[in-house]
């Protein structure tokens, strides 16, 4: 699913054929990496215990792919669209809330 | 009226420049090539040129220095050579992928170790499958008349390819012609004014140069592909036209008294002038020789080879280049794959020689073309020969 507020790609890359690209494989829409779904080379996702999290937003801070987000409770999310599953905000947060799972299970 | 002027050919391809006026220069100077960059920044300096001269601190620096230029809508001109254009190497594939119309000429040059700034084709050889447009030239006339022949090919909007045109370091670089120079009037209508359909400009954002993933990187590479073969009906055009206008013509495959040889050689750049006086020479004496002279390289000619090479027995390709370890030179592997699946073809000798500045002069022309008879009626236990190496 691509995230609200995300336009869906005029044809999906998967779709175009060679004859389709722009001159020299031109990007003409500004910002449309926003609909590139780096969330399925995660292998691993993180898990947000709100019993531990207290609202301090180091994951935030330290997430390289800007996708984690205060919810309107004010816990933490990650969103999964984008998430590579780095694990960075699990060994960042300093009460151990956050725990990477691997996609399987 | 076009003036005719002694000068050295390094400085007649600035001049050349000049003339297309070219908006940005970027280029770090290196042997052969030197006099070529140095004129155009003394033309800028003096204010003879308007243009962006960008002194950079290597070669990777100077072609990347040329995209932005060209991306941004600029008519980009560089030069280098040898060791430069090895340096220049990655950032070659995306002038060409991401279609910016950059002008190069290239002094060709033999490559490190050991340390030789003289002449051959193996930088050449090295770049020749980065997507460029590439062109080889025998004389001054034809570096000044080709150098504007470029912008107009590269930047035309079926086109947008960075256009190579390679000319032999000091065998021409550092010769003084007489050359003849169109008028600035003419050259205005020749070459009409660069613009990208979809430059870098705030107004209209574009990515150039994005990521692509497995599912799309191939479809880039074959509309890549596709767009280099149809270059070569503007490259046609733009020679005809060229013809047209200022009465000297050229053509992809340039042949030289080949009608009803039986014996071809083939040759590429300056040496073919001297090839050209050993032909006539050999066809004084009677014999039925003839000379090919490859000037388009890429996109490669196949069909002009093929026509070219007509009914002779003996094609004998002479390389500037060595291939180690493989079939010799490059040119000779493709000349004999073109002609590989036609129904009746001439023998294909292959000989590498004049590496590192070493001359060929007429008289080993003749030796080539003897050996090259000899070997196509006895056979020979190498793949290819070389020639003029001390045994």
């Amino acid at each position: 699913m691509t995230p609200k507020g995300v336009s869906q790609l005029t044809k999906p890359e998967g779709m175009l054929t060679w004859r389709d690209l722009e001159i020299g494989s031109i990007v003409v829409e500004p910002g449309n990496a926003s609909q590139y779904q780096t969330g399925d080379w995660r292998s691993e996702r993180p898990i947000f215990d709100t019993n531990k999290c207290i609202k301090c937003g180091i994951c935030y801070i330290f997430c390289p792919e800007g996708c984690v987000e205060q919810n309107a409770e004010g816990y933490f999310e990650a969103d999964l669209f984008y998430c590579k599953g780095c694990g960075i905000c699990a060994r960042e947060c300093w009460t151990k809330a956050i725990t990477m799972v691997p996609e399987e299970e | 009226m076009a003036k005719r002027i002694g000068i050295e050919v390094s400085l007649a391809i600035a001049e050349a420049a000049k003339l297309a006026d070219v908006d940005v220069v970027a280029a770090y100077p290196i042997t052969p090539q030197t006099h070529i960059v140095e004129h155009l920044a003394e033309l800028v300096a003096n204010g003879e040129l308007d243009a962006a001269y960008i002194p950079v601190e290597s070669e990777h620096s100077a072609m990347s220095a040329c995209l932005g230029a060209s991306a941004a809508g600029a008519r980009t001109f560089t030069a280098t050579a040898g060791q430069g254009l090895e340096l220049m190497h990655e950032v070659l594939y995306v002038a060409s992928s991401m279609q910016l119309p950059v002008v190069m000429a290239v002094a060709n040059r033999a490559l490190s170790a050991p340390l030789s700034v003289w002449g051959d084709h193996s930088d050449v050889m090295a770049v020749r499958d980065t997507g460029w447009i590439q062109l080889f030239v025998e004389n001054g006339q034809e570096a000044v008349d080709n150098v504007l022949c470029a912008f107009r090919i590269g930047e035309d909007p079926r086109v947008l390819l960075p256009v190579m045109i390679h000319l032999d370091g000091f065998h021409l670089t550092h010769m003084i012609e007489p050359l003849l120079f169109p008028e600035q009037s003419q050259v205005d209508k020749f070459i009409p004014p660069y613009q990208h359909p979809m430059p870098l400009h705030p107004d209209r954002p574009v990515t150039m140069g994005a990521f692509a993933p497995p599912i799309i990187y191939f479809e880039t590479k074959k509309a890549q592909e596709v767009n280099l073969e149809a270059a070569k009906e503007v490259i046609l055009q733009c020679w005809d036209n060229f013809g047209k206008t200022f009465q000297r013509y050229y053509s992809p495959v340039e042949c030289y008294r080949s009608e009803d040889a039986r014996v071809l050689l083939l040759t590429m750049g300056s040496f073919s002038e001297t090839a050209m006086t050993a032909i006539d020479k050999m066809r004084g004496e009677g014999r039925e020789v003839g000379l090919l002279r490859l000037r388009l390289w890429r996109p490669f000619p196949f069909d002009e080879i093929r026509q070219a090479v007509g009914n002779a027995e003996v094609l004998i390709v002479l390389d500037r280049a060595l291939s180690f370890g493989g079939p010799g030179g490059p040119v000779c592997s493709e000349v004999r794959s073109a002609l590989y699946s036609e129904d009746k073809r001439p023998k294909v000798i292959g000989f590498v020689g004049g590496l590192g500045g070493r001359d060929i002069t007429p008289a080993g022309f003749e030796e080539i073309v003897d050996r090259g008879i000899e070997i196509s009626q006895k056979g020979s236990d190498q793949e290819f020969e070389i020639f003029g190496v001390r045994e």
